[in-house]
Order: C-alpha cells, then structure tokens, then sequence
C-alpha cells in the first residue's frame, strides 16, 4: 500500500527494546483483586453483588448502566470482601468490588466454544461483545458495541486495526500480534462483519517487522484484508492520524471517525471480540507491559482486572532503588500513580517505572518563539498561544484557536526546548472551555 | 517485598518524556556558528575587531545580569542569549568604531530592547539591530564615515586608511552615471570602472576580503555556521531562503543601470549585510513569526525592503532596517497566517 502521513509528530526515545522480544507471561493468581466499577467512558456500571458474597471467575459483578456503558465481571474467584471507594488509576477515586481469592481457582461454565460463531446473527455478536463487557482497549476504553453501532445515516466502508503502538516502551499489542494472530484476525473479521464493510486495514509502524510478517502469514489469501506498514512516528497509533495516514481522509473537526466511514479498534480489542462472540468469554484478563529503568525484570504480562500494581510489579522482580515514578500506560499520554495499591484496569496498556532522574519536571522558562510546538502538532494547532491564552483566561479566544480539537498526544510538551508545559496548559483550558459550555447551556 | 507498598512516588501530568533540546543548546548553537566569521574578523580587520566583540559581549551579559539583580529576578545569563546579542551588535560596527560604542551599544539592547519588554522571549525588535539602528541614528559619523580597509586595523588604533563598503560604492557611482551633467567628465568614467570591478571581485566579497562592519563581510565564514545550524536544527529555510530569494530576484529585475533584468544579483547577494541578516539575525526565534507560512511572508517582505532600500533609499544598505521593520509586522503576520485546524477543510 501507498503510505502517506500525517503532517507533524514526533520521534520519542522508543525504549521498546526492553520487552519486545519477551513471551506473554501469565500472572500467578493474586491473592485479592479491586474491580472498579468504572472503567469505560460513559455511565459507571450498578453492582448486583454483596459484600460476603461468593463468586466464581467470569460472574458479573456490576451490570450495564444505559447505552453508553459495560458490564464489568469478576477476575478471579473468591469472596466478595466489599464495595468501596478505592484509588482509581485513571478517575482519581472510585467505587470497586474488591474479591478475596478462594481455595480453588472457579471459572463459570459458560465459556465454551461456539464452533458456528461467524454465522451468528450481527445483533447477537454485539449483544455478546457487550455482555462481555468490552472497551477499547488502547486506552480510551470508549464502549465497544457502541463504536460497532453506527447509526444508519453514517455509511462505514472501511474498518482500521490499529496495532500502532506508537506509544514508547509499550510492547503488549506487539506480542499480542505475534502471539495470538489467528484470535486477532477473526476477531478483526468479526468487527468487519458487523460493520457490513469489505474493506479492512491493519496499521503496524515499521519497528514490529516480525509483528508485520506474522500477520501477512495468517491474512494470507483473503484478499479484503490488507496491511499498512507506517515509519515510526508518535501519535501514529491517534485515531485520527492513523485514518489520515491510511486513508488520507481527515476527520472533521470536532467528528467521530464514522463521520468519514471509518472505525478503527485496537489489536487487543479484536482479540477481545473474539473471546466475546466466539467463546463468550467476558473480558477479565488483559496483557500489559511493564517495563522501564526503574523496573528489575521488564515483561509482557497477562494479568486479571483489579491485580494491584504492587502484585505486578513483584512478579516483574521489583522496583529498581532509584524507581521514583510509576506510569499507567505509555510515557507520552500515560497517567502518573502516587502508588502501586491502584489497580489494573481495562485500558491499563502498561505500567511504566521511571528513575528519579526521568522523574521530575524540569521548571519552565521563557517562551522564545521557536515554533517547534507548532511544528510538531498534529491538529494543526498553536499550542504556544493557547498556553499564553490559557494562562491569561482568554478562555473564549482559545476556543476561537479550536483548543478542543487538541488532542493531548504531548507532542507540544516533548519537543518545547523551554519546557513550557503546553498540553499540561491546554488540557486545563480544555475543561475550563467544558464548564463554560456548561453553564451557558 | 512489600518495602513500596506504602511508598509515594512523583506525579506529574503527562507526557513524562522530553526531548534533550534546551533554550541553552539553541543559544549556544548559535554562538559556536558566529566563530568562524568572527576569526575571518581578526583576520580581516586585526586585533581591533574581537576587543570590540569582546567589550560588546562584556558589556551585553554583565547588564542583563544587573538588570535582572535590580529587578529581582533569579540572574539567567547561562542561556546565552545576551552574549548572541553582543557578538551580533559588534558584528554590525565598523572595526574603527570607538571603544565606548560597542558598550553604549549592548546597554541599549539589554536594558531598552530586550528587558524592558519583559527579557527572553518578550522583545519586539531583535536587540542588536535596534541597537545598531540606536548607534546609527546617534553617531552617523563615527558608524559609516571611515570603513577600516581590510587588514589595515589594529589594537592601537583607528587606521587613518579609509575604504568605501561595496555597495556604498555602488550607490555612489550609480548615482554619478544617472546623472552624468552633475559630475565631472572623468568621474563617470570612473564610476563606470568601479562597478565593473566591484563585478569581477566576487571572491574577495565570499572570502570577506572587503569593507565593512567586522562580521558581515565573509560570506563563506557565515556560511560555515549557518550550515552548522541547520545541522543542529536551530535553524529552518524558511526566513533565509526567501529572504535572499526575494533580494536576488529584485535586484535582477531593477538593480541594473541598463533597465529592467540587468542587474547583478550575485553581488547583491553577497555584499552588505546580506547573508549575516538572512541567517543570523532574521531568524532570530523571538522577533520572527511563528509558523512557517509566516515566516515566508517575513522573509519575502525583508527582501522587498531591503532591495527598495539599497536602489532607492537614502542608505546604501537596507539589511538592519528592513529586518526591524519586519519584527514589528510580526504579530500581524502571526495573527493572519493561523493553520487550518485538522479536520476543517471537510466541515460541512
């Protein structure tokens, strides 16, 4: 295929080196796990168990709460210690059932396989990716029966599997790709399906070759299925610059990406909606990397949703004696932890563990006009001015400027050889933009 | 194992990755790519020309640090910046200037240009200009009248050896051939010898082999430099390129004595202050726009005004001005070429 790019972006350290060539490992079962009952955007979900209750792997602890919202089910089996308000690593607090593990490992009866799985009806397969609880597991953790629902004005020609991981450090959709492409594939067959469309891109930057390779073997002759190999650039793996980079096509501003005919999913999630609709297996488990100079034994890991980090981050040999920061997700967007009771939860792509010296914000200094920022923004923004806006309450010029069409990649902040803190700025001008909005309405 | 479960760890807002670049790093690329022109400068105009450097770049970092002392400011003058404005200053006198000038100078371009708008980042014009405009306009004489001839300047003092810039040659002999009837016969033979020499002196005007101010002159020394920079990636072809693009093509179509396309626009390229503008001064992050399609229109517009400036301004040279003139246009310029949002074009 014919790559173009997107116009601007960055070239981050990769830091892939740590964990890319190593095997998914399964976590030894942890002793409690803390199920947040938020961990999609959208309503957060109603408990259906109590505390002493008994449950096995697999049950539904909290039942969808409206359209915009997913089931969230038990991890491991055991005893239902409580419902109570935990550390959230990407909400700050939250509600979570917390399960004490049992004697023996329980798992619900059924999950099994569906030999005729790609002849269900298509409302059946997103009745069961719902059942089973499924959000975008890039990060976004946007629903995903919801994302398959496009309503029947907008006309999807075109899905994109996004296995970009263009975030740096981050390998667990790489191995995923190696390890589980048959899953991946039908599971991408499967979005296709349910969208109705012929045509199906898979995106994979040039620094997963082998990832490349597997996937072409396992695509082999189906011929609407095709691979776009991209040169490394951050945020390649962004919906909207990985459907520019693709297709050439340009979300509007302030659209969805069906907007244009697309819907793009994440390799995890494909692998997710396989489980889903073909085994009916809820999403309990995910693989999340753990890596960084502050961690002794950088791995792929696959763990239950709810396993503290602490768990984690003992399985992977610990925590180095200079470790001073600990990351959920990739360094560019990911969300720093103030410690490691947080636990894992569904878009919980990696834990990162900087030392001291990777730690610290450096104190800004004097904006000198250079223009990097702009240079590098992929929404063709000013992230300069906005900060200068920002900074000044000139919230309303900043929306004039489209400061909500940022989309808080980072970009700005990385390359600012003074550095400003331009998207830490306008991610606050953003929500003040919001509030405004809000009260006007 | 449980030795960090009650630890706190940092938390900051993302991204947690920067890029090694710094404010320092770009200053001091800048400063390095100014040496070679500034040995060209000992070598052409003596000893002269670095302790008028010297006394520029003095006088430039020891006020900004008193200005940031009396202002209560934490004192940052390891980024570099003030001595870029000293080594930039003296390279826009004349080797013969007095001793005081450089320091008078650099004064006026901390305190009055830069400080008072607020220090790094904040100034309007680029400090150096402003203060070599500043110089100009206060001591005429003691700025143009008496051009060291190449390799006549030394520590004592200023050689009584006078020599014309080349372009002040040029204005004066185009002047004596537009109006013949004003001059004596012999003169506008004369004039007509100089510039078909000025012509053929082309390598002396690359190597810097010619009057004028102590770093304008060596064209391949800046070169150097700005090669040098854009290695670094301190500086981009925007400014530069139209800048000398726009003086190249305008002094084709009207700088020559026998109308229209005739003029010599290799020379005007490599004269004056020419390439010492484009690339060092210019460019200057602070005074020039902020987006590229901005920084086009700044460099097309120094251009204009440079070449209507040397072919029919009072001034034999327009480089200095036309480059302050543009620093004010800048906000307009910015606030006219705001990039198209992505997504915009296909908004219904």
């Amino acid at each position: 295929m014919k790559i173009k790019s997107f116009h601007g972006g960055v070239h981050p350290f990769e830091g892939k080196e740590f964990t890319e060539k190593k095997k998914i490992e399964i976590l030894p079962l942890p002793g409690t796990v803390s199920i947040p009952l938020a961990q999609h955007i959208g309503a957060p979900t109603n408990p259906i168990v109590e505390k002493g209750q008994e449950v096995k792997a697999g049950e539904k602890l909290a039942e969808a709460n409206g359209y915009i919202s997913v089931p969230v089910h038990a991890s491991i089996s055991g005893k239902v210690k409580g419902i109570e308000d935990i550390d959230h690593p990407v909400a700050g607090r939250g509600k979570a059932v917390t399960i004490v593990a049992g004697e023996s490992e329980e798992w619900i009866d059924t999950i099994r396989e569906d030999k005729n799985y790609f002849d269900l009806s298509v409302d059946e397969m997103r009745n069961r990716i719902r059942e089973a609880g499924l959000a975008g597991m890039g990060g976004a953790t946007f629903p995903t029966h919801v994302k398959l629902s496009p309503p029947p004005d907008k006309k999807i020609d075109t899905a994109i599997l996004n296995g970009v991981e263009c975030e740096p450090y981050l390998t667990a959709d790489h191995r995923l790709m190696l390890e589980y492409p048959e899953d991946i594939l039908n599971g991408f067959r499967l979005i296709m399906k349910i969208l109705g469309v012929q045509r199906g891109i898979i995106g994979i930057e040039n620094n997963k070759r082998d990832a490349v390779e597997v996937m072409r073997q396992y695509i082999n002759n189906s011929n609407n299925i095709k691979i776009a190999v991209f040169p490394v650039k951050y945020p390649q793996g962004a919906e909207k610059q990985l459907i520019k980079a693709t297709l050439n096509r340009e979300v509007p501003s302030g659209g969805l990406p069906m907007d244009i005919g697309v819907v793009v999913q994440n390799v995890g999630t494909a692998k997710a909606v396989y489980d889903a609709v073909a085994h009916r297996r809820p999403l309990t488990h995910r693989v999340l990397t753990v890596t960084g100079s502050g961690i002794r034994e950088p791995k792929n890991v696959l763990a239950p949703i709810g396993t503290p980090f602490q768990d984690i981050v003992d399985f992977c040999g610990g925590l180095t004696e200079k470790a001073s920061k600990i990351i959920m997700g990739g360094p560019m967007m990911g969300i720093s932890q103030p410690h490691l009771k947080v636990p894992v939860v569904k878009g919980t792509s990696g834990i990162l563990i900087l030392e001291e010296k990777e730690s610290h914000l450096r104190p800004e200094e004097p904006c000198i006009n250079c223009g990097r920022c702009v240079l590098v923004c992929p929404s063709h923004l000013l992230p300069t001015t906005l900060q200068m806006l920002v900074y000044n309450e000139r919230i309303e010029e900043a929306e004039d400027l489209h400061i909500m069409d940022c989309i808080e990649c980072g970009s700005c902040s990385y390359i600012c050889p003074a550095n400003r803190y331009l998207v830490q700025t306008i991610r606050h001008g953003k929500r003040q933009v919001i509030q405004a909005r809000k009260k006007a309405s | 194992m449980n030795e960090t479960a009650d630890k706190l760890f940092i938390s900051t807002s993302s991204p947690h990755l920067r890029d090694t670049d710094s404010i320092n790093k770009i200053m001091w690329t800048v400063n390095v790519a100014l040496i070679p022109a500034l040995i060209m400068a000992y070598y052409f105009f003596g000893t002269r020309a670095l302790w008028i450097t010297l006394l520029a770049v003095v006088a430039a970092v020891a006020t900004e640090a008193l200005v940031h002392r009396v202002a209560g400011k934490s004192i940052r003058i390891h980024d570099g910046s003030a001595v870029i404005t000293g080594i930039l200053l003296a390279f826009n006198l004349p080797a013969s200037a007095p001793w005081w000038m450089p320091i008078v100078g650099s004064v006026f371009a901390i305190v009055i240009v830069k400080e008072l708008f607020g220090g790094l980042g904040n100034n309007i014009l680029n400090p150096a200009l402003a203060a070599r405009a500043f110089l100009l306009a206060s001591w005429p004489v003691e700025m143009t009248a008496s051009w060291v001839s190449p390799r006549e300047g030394t520590l004592s003092g200023i050689s009584a050896i006078t020599s014309a810039t080349p372009l002040s040659l040029l204005k004066d002999s185009a002047e004596i051939i537009a109006n013949p009837q004003n001059y004596e016969p012999g003169r506008v033979q004369q004039a007509q010898e100089a510039i078909a020499n000025l012509s053929s002196s082309y390598s002396n005007l690359l190597i810097g082999n010619v009057g004028g101010c102590i770093g304008e002159t060596s064209v391949i020394a800046l070169l150097i430099g700005a090669l040098f920079m854009f290695y670094r990636h301190v500086l981009t072809w925007q400014i530069p390129f139209t800048y000398i693009g726009t003086v190249a093509l305008l002094a084709w179509i009207f700088g020559g004595s026998e109308g229209l396309f005739t003029g010599n626009w290799i020379f005007h390229i490599l004269s004056g202050g020419l390439i010492l503008g484009a690339f060092y001064m210019a460019t200057d992050m602070v005074t020039s726009p902020l987006n590229s399609r901005g920084q086009i229109i700044f460099g097309v517009g120094c251009g204009i005004l440079t070449v209507a400036i040397r072919l029919w301004g009072g001034y034999p040279e327009g480089v200095s001005y036309s480059i302050i003139l543009m620093n004010l246009a800048v906000p307009l310029i910015d606030r006219y070429t705001v990039p198209s949002v992505f997504g915009e074009v296909n908004k219904k």
